[in-house]
């Protein structure tokens, strides 16, 4: 599966091409049973989010109602069908992060960004989303900015945290984790 | 640990469980073998990686044998003197050592002599942080992959099941149900195929159990898969896991890439007539898929939804086939069981809960991290002894157990021993292992209302009691921690409570309430305080709370321009006020003051 979430990193191949990426996967895949949702997983890297023409090709090559591939991924939170911010904010609400101050930080990230849970900034620059726990709850409250987690996070400098982003520079104080693929 | 120990100067073990990997263990390794390649030691240096070491605190954590130096809080700086000194020139670098007597040091220090660590026991963990999880052949010393040798050559899959009977192992995952039995009900099913399940759905907010014991020793799970597939006469595994865990799913696919290269999975296993092999299906983000038929049923390409029980999952599970589905804890406990066998396991714990537990201490308290201790040690030996209690000189308040489906208990429950029915009778609830400890700051309305947000949000909507009744509730609990709650809401909380408990149709709905009636059975008080005086103990819920200027005031005028009403006014270098009517209590100036000047109440 790996092999193929490799290709979702630049923004330049045009969706046209990624629907015929697409046809290979679902080549792949179309025999196995329980197909659907590795392949809406797999479609959701290559191009970020699950644009209509996917998911109806998808339900065609599968032999399902458009209307049940659609009824899946309203189902799961992990699938999104609007494109993306640049950068994914996720801010965990986990017990451990909630005891230490997780909403605060959170209401901190809506002010600052000016925009809801589940919504992306005008400039297409952040899209904010709650978490569920990293596992990182030795650390609360943590912040998961794209595949790097801050830790201990205080409500009072997610300005800071945003403006280093808004400067394409890596904070200094991240402890970064690359998880490959995405 | 590995056959080529010959020829090693020095182990070393970094910690690469997730709160150290976070705090930069990955580059603290490539600091280290720079290091040691400068002095030319490469190859006199073995550098293990582990598991969590459950020293969250103090990471990220490398420990050098021989000599048990354990080193915490790396940093580049002290990697390099360590190699230089402690390496290089055999002088350990006390600056940087972790000299204080810790549990999980102590059970690192005698592993391998004795069977019991202080107050911890590690069964299931048994090999996190011993071994490097990436290599079969350290698992292979460690007596991997020996219990499946034992059940595929002179062990009837009867036998097995007959032994993890009389082991009284009970499910890991919550419920608590007889493990031996499932296998027992999925063998005498007959069917051409079957289905061997390893939930690793793990969506308890606080709970990373199964996550580092995946990370730490994905052989162990994987061999207690084929174990539990030869007894029960099914040729496919599925570990279900959560997308959420890039790194644990990364080992699981090494583990079993590794595992099929050795002939362990794949046709005729060891030469037998035995044949299975293991697939890895990723989650999408539901918490209900973490219940046994919705997650069969996310599996199946569906929305994750649960059906009525019965027909259970023996009798028609995935695809309608028989299908024996464990938690990964439960899974990780097997080898152990065939290999020392039942009667010694079945001498651990209390009288009906059998081996110890897994659990993600986390929250208000000194030592965060994982534990696993014997079944019948109380919950006051875990917050106090392991855990080092609460920080700050802050009072405990409650230790909230179980996640989402579980319960607060108080300080008059601590001595509560840890077993599935003290816990049920005590109000809380095994669940998957979650252990939160609050203190005196948290809320416990706001923390029953939390914990019914996230069940309401998860909810799946297909049982009306569950879907309408947690809203409605949620709404209740909102309205009291607003401070417009009327004396009959408590009412309404406990019989809303308790006919979802009764009317759900499966775990999730059934355990929804238990946050809500578990405080209103311990906090009453509290929830009281909430509605008629409208007064937040806590100090958490915003809408209860007065903010006041004390006269650590600087009169810098910073809360002044933080203030989105003009609430608040003062010239400078004076002591400012607050006005009370004025104030939409946002919580911004409190937050901005840099001397504390401003309280809440």
């Amino acid at each position: 599966m790996s092999d193929v979430k490799t290709c979702a990193c630049c923004g330049e191949v045009s969706e046209e091409q990624l629907l015929l990426q697409l046809d290979d996967v679902l080549a792949q895949n179309r025999s196995k049973e329980g197909a659907l949702i590795p392949v809406l997983q797999i479609a959701q890297t290559m191009f970020g989010y699950l644009p209509k023409a996917a998911l109806k090709k998808i339900a065609l090559t599968l032999g399902k109602p458009y209307s049940e591939v659609a009824g899946v991924v309203g189902f799961y939170s992990f699938f999104s069908t609007m494109p993306r911010g640049k950068h994914l904010v996720r801010v965990c609400l986990g017990t451990a992060c909630y005891v230490r101050g997780g909403k605060q930080v959170l209401e901190s990230f809506r002010k600052h960004l000016g925009i809801d849970v589940g919504q992306t900034t005008e400039d297409r620059m952040f899209s904010l989303e709650v978490a569920r726990c990293f596992g990182a709850c030795g650390l609360a409250p943590a912040v998961m900015i794209d595949d790097d987690i801050h830790q201990r996070v205080k409500a009072a400098r997610v300005g800071e945290i945003i403006d280093q982003y808004r400067k394409e520079k890596k904070p200094a104080k991240v402890k970064t984790q690359k998880k490959g693929g995405k | 640990m590995a056959e080529n120990t010959t020829g090693y100067r020095y182990y070393l073990t970094l910690c690469d469980g997730p709160t150290c990997m976070q705090k930069a263990s990955r580059t603290m390794r490539e600091t280290l073998e720079r290091e040691l390649a400068r002095l030319h030691l490469s190859d006199k240096v073995r550098i293990l990686v582990s598991g969590c070491l459950g020293m969250c605190q103090k990471g990220p954590i490398l420990i050098v044998n021989p000599g048990y130096a354990m080193y915490g809080r790396l940093t580049e700086e002290a990697v390099v003197r360590i190699v230089e000194e402690h390496l290089f020139n055999n002088r350990p670098v006390l600056d940087f050592i972790i000299d204080e007597d810790h549990l999980f040091n102590k059970f690192y220090r005698v592993f391998g002599d004795v069977n019991f660590f202080g107050k911890q026991m590690r069964i299931a963990l048994r090999n996190c942080g011993v071994i490097d999880p990436e290599s079969i052949d350290d698992y292979l010393c460690v007596r991997g992959y020996e219990a499946l040798a034992k059940v595929l050559s002179v062990m009837t899959p009867w036998e097995v099941i007959a032994e993890m009977k009389k082991s009284g192992l009970r499910g890991r995952g919550g419920a608590g149900f007889a493990t031996g039995v499932k296998w027992e009900l999925t063998a005498r099913e007959k069917s051409d195929v079957k289905y061997v399940i390893c939930n690793a759905d793990e969506g308890d907010p606080g709970a990373f159990m199964d996550r580092s014991a995946i990370e730490g020793d994905p052989h162990t799970v994987i061999e207690g898969i084929i174990i539990g597939g030869y007894a029960v006469g099914a040729r496919n595994g599925i570990i279900y896991i959560r997308a959420e865990y890039p790194l644990a799913i990364k080992r699981l696919e090494r583990a079993i890439a590794a595992a099929r290269a050795a002939g362990l999975l794949g046709q005729n296993i060891l030469g037998t007539a035995f044949s299975f092999d293991i697939e890895i299906r990723l989650g999408a983000g539901a918490f209900v898929c973490g219940e046994e038929t919705a997650l069969m049923h996310s599996i199946e390409g569906h929305r994750g939804m649960p059906r009525p029980r019965p027909p259970y999952p023996s009798a028609s599970g995935l695809f309608g086939k028989p299908t024996l589905i464990n938690n990964v804890e439960t899974w990780a406990n097997v080898p152990v069981i065939i290999l020392d066998g039942a009667d010694w396991f079945a001498t651990l714990g209390t009288k009906t809960s059998k081996g110890t537990k897994v659990f993600a201490l986390a929250g208000r308290v000194n030592n965060t991290g994982l534990i696993e201790v014997p079944m019948g040690t109380t919950i006051r030996q875990i917050v106090f002894d392991i855990g080092g209690g609460v920080p700050d000189g802050r009072r405990f308040k409650a230790v909230q157990i179980g996640g989402p489906s579980g319960g607060c208990l108080p300080e008059q429950y601590l001595d509560t021993q840890i077993d599935y029915e003290s816990l049920t009778q005590a109000g809380a609830f095994m669940g998957s292992g979650g252990m939160i400890v609050m203190d005196e700051t948290s809320c416990m309305v706001n923390i029953a209302r939390y914990f019914l947000e996230f069940t309401q949000d998860e909810s799946c909507g297909k049982c009306t009691p569950c879907r309408e009744g947690t809203k409605r509730m949620l709404e209740i609990l909102t309205r009291i921690t607003e401070g417009s709650g009327t004396a009959e809401d408590i009412v309404r909380l406990e019989r809303l409570g308790a006919l979802i408990k009764r009317a759900s149709l499966c775990g999730l709905g059934q355990s929804a309430p238990n946050a809500v009636l578990s405080t209103l059975r311990h906090f009453r008080e509290e929830y009281e305080e909430h509605i008629q005086h409208k007064r937040c103990r806590a100090g958490v819920c915003q809408a209860m709370l007065s903010y006041a200027i004390t006269d650590a005031c600087t009169g810098c005028g910073a809360c002044r321009k933080a203030c989105p009403v003009n609430a608040i006014s003062g010239t400078q270098k004076t002591l400012h006020v607050i006005d009370q009517k004025a104030c939409i209590k946002c919580n911004n100036c409190f937050v901005t003051c840099k001397f504390e000047a401003i309280t809440k109440s």
